[in-house]
């Protein structure tokens, strides 16, 4: 069941990786841990969502936003292979999102959700 | 040293030369994917800001009773039924990458197999999405109802439309597959399909945390 397509004839040019892009993708056997990760990172945020004790604490919400923070990283990784594509790639796709963070963020400051205390 | 770059890719990467060594398909669907991080923003951030501001119920994670008719409703959302749904939409990613190693292996049993099953999961999701939204309509909510009724609705409502696009772009590949087949040299095509959904999936998981995980 392999699914390797490596191909070791990549050679890397003056644009760094860019000749990489396209070519060196995860196998099978990473494709299934990265499935099982998903799949067990999504049970432990259901099951802490149905602990009162822990829903009631001020680690809940961080908790529930870095286990999805490292679910989001590990597709665009893996699935979108942003890990081992160009750098122009990563730049289109990261550039934007930070900046659409930021823009979340800068919202919720704006109106009233998020709160800076000096 | 430009010309040595547009060489390599000429000979390594089955397309044409361009002046960035990288296929102006894939260059596109990224910058696509870039445009929709905004525009998943600004529904995302809508439905933040506008989250425990409705004035009348049903509200998504506690119970509300109408002061007029007396009529309790319970909390909206269902979290057992969404968390299956959202399993099955990481494993369509998972039957995604597997579609077009297939295709890149020029395996087309499997290619078939796994578009298909891509195209089978990503309708599942769809048709969880829809029990979802009848069920809400059944107990009270609408797009009318309140700010969590109109925000909720537009934010999954979008989603879920990216959805249905993936999976008639899916449904289209398998038919070309089953058509004539897809070829290695093809695989671009099923990659940028690939990408697409998968950024379907990182957007439901950023949604899944925080519209229903987060009280």
């Amino acid at each position: 069941m392999a699914a390797d397509h490596s191909h070791s004839n990549v050679s890397h040019d003056s644009h760094g990786d860019a000749a990489a892009h396209e070519h060196t993708h995860p196998d099978w056997g990473t494709y299934k841990w990265v499935a099982l990760i998903l799949a067990a990172i999504t049970a432990l945020e259901v099951w802490i969502y149905y602990i009162p004790s822990f829903t009631a604490t001020k680690l809940f919400v961080p908790v529930l936003l870095a286990l999805s923070a490292i679910k989001f990283t590990i597709v665009v990784m893996f699935y979108m292979h942003l890990k081992y594509d160009a750098k122009l790639f990563r730049a289109l796709f990261v550039a934007p999102l930070v900046l659409a963070s930021f823009i979340i963020v800068g919202l919720l400051f704006l109106f009233g959700h998020l709160k800076v205390s000096f | 040293m430009a010309t040595a770059a547009i060489d390599t890719h000429d000979t390594h990467a089955g397309h044409p030369p361009t002046s960035t060594g990288l296929n102006n398909t894939k260059v596109a669907i990224w910058a696509f994917i870039g445009s929709e991080c905004f525009f998943f923003a600004s529904l995302i951030s809508t439905y933040l800001i506008y989250r425990g501001r409705s004035l009348v119920g049903p509200f998504p994670h506690e119970a509300w009773t109408d002061p007029a008719t007396g009529h309790v409703y319970k909390a909206i959302l269902n979290i057992p039924v969404t968390s299956v749904s959202t399993f099955v939409l990481l494993m369509s990613s998972l039957a995604m990458v597997l579609a077009h190693s297939a295709v890149v292996r020029g395996d087309r049993k499997s290619s078939k197999i796994w578009l298909a099953s891509t195209a089978l999961l990503g309708a599942t999701f769809l048709g969880f999405q829809a029990y979802e939204f009848t069920s809400f309509v059944h107990e009270g909510l609408t797009i009318h109802t309140n700010l969590f009724g109109s925000s909720f609705f537009i934010l999954t409502g979008f989603h879920g439309a990216h959805v249905t696009a993936g999976v008639i772009w899916l449904l289209t590949l398998l038919f070309i597959d089953m058509k004539r087949g897809l070829t290695p040299d093809e695989a671009i095509n099923v990659d940028v399909c690939a990408l697409y959904w998968h950024f379907v999936d990182v957007v439901w998981i950023a949604i899944f945390t925080l519209v229903y995980l987060i009280k």
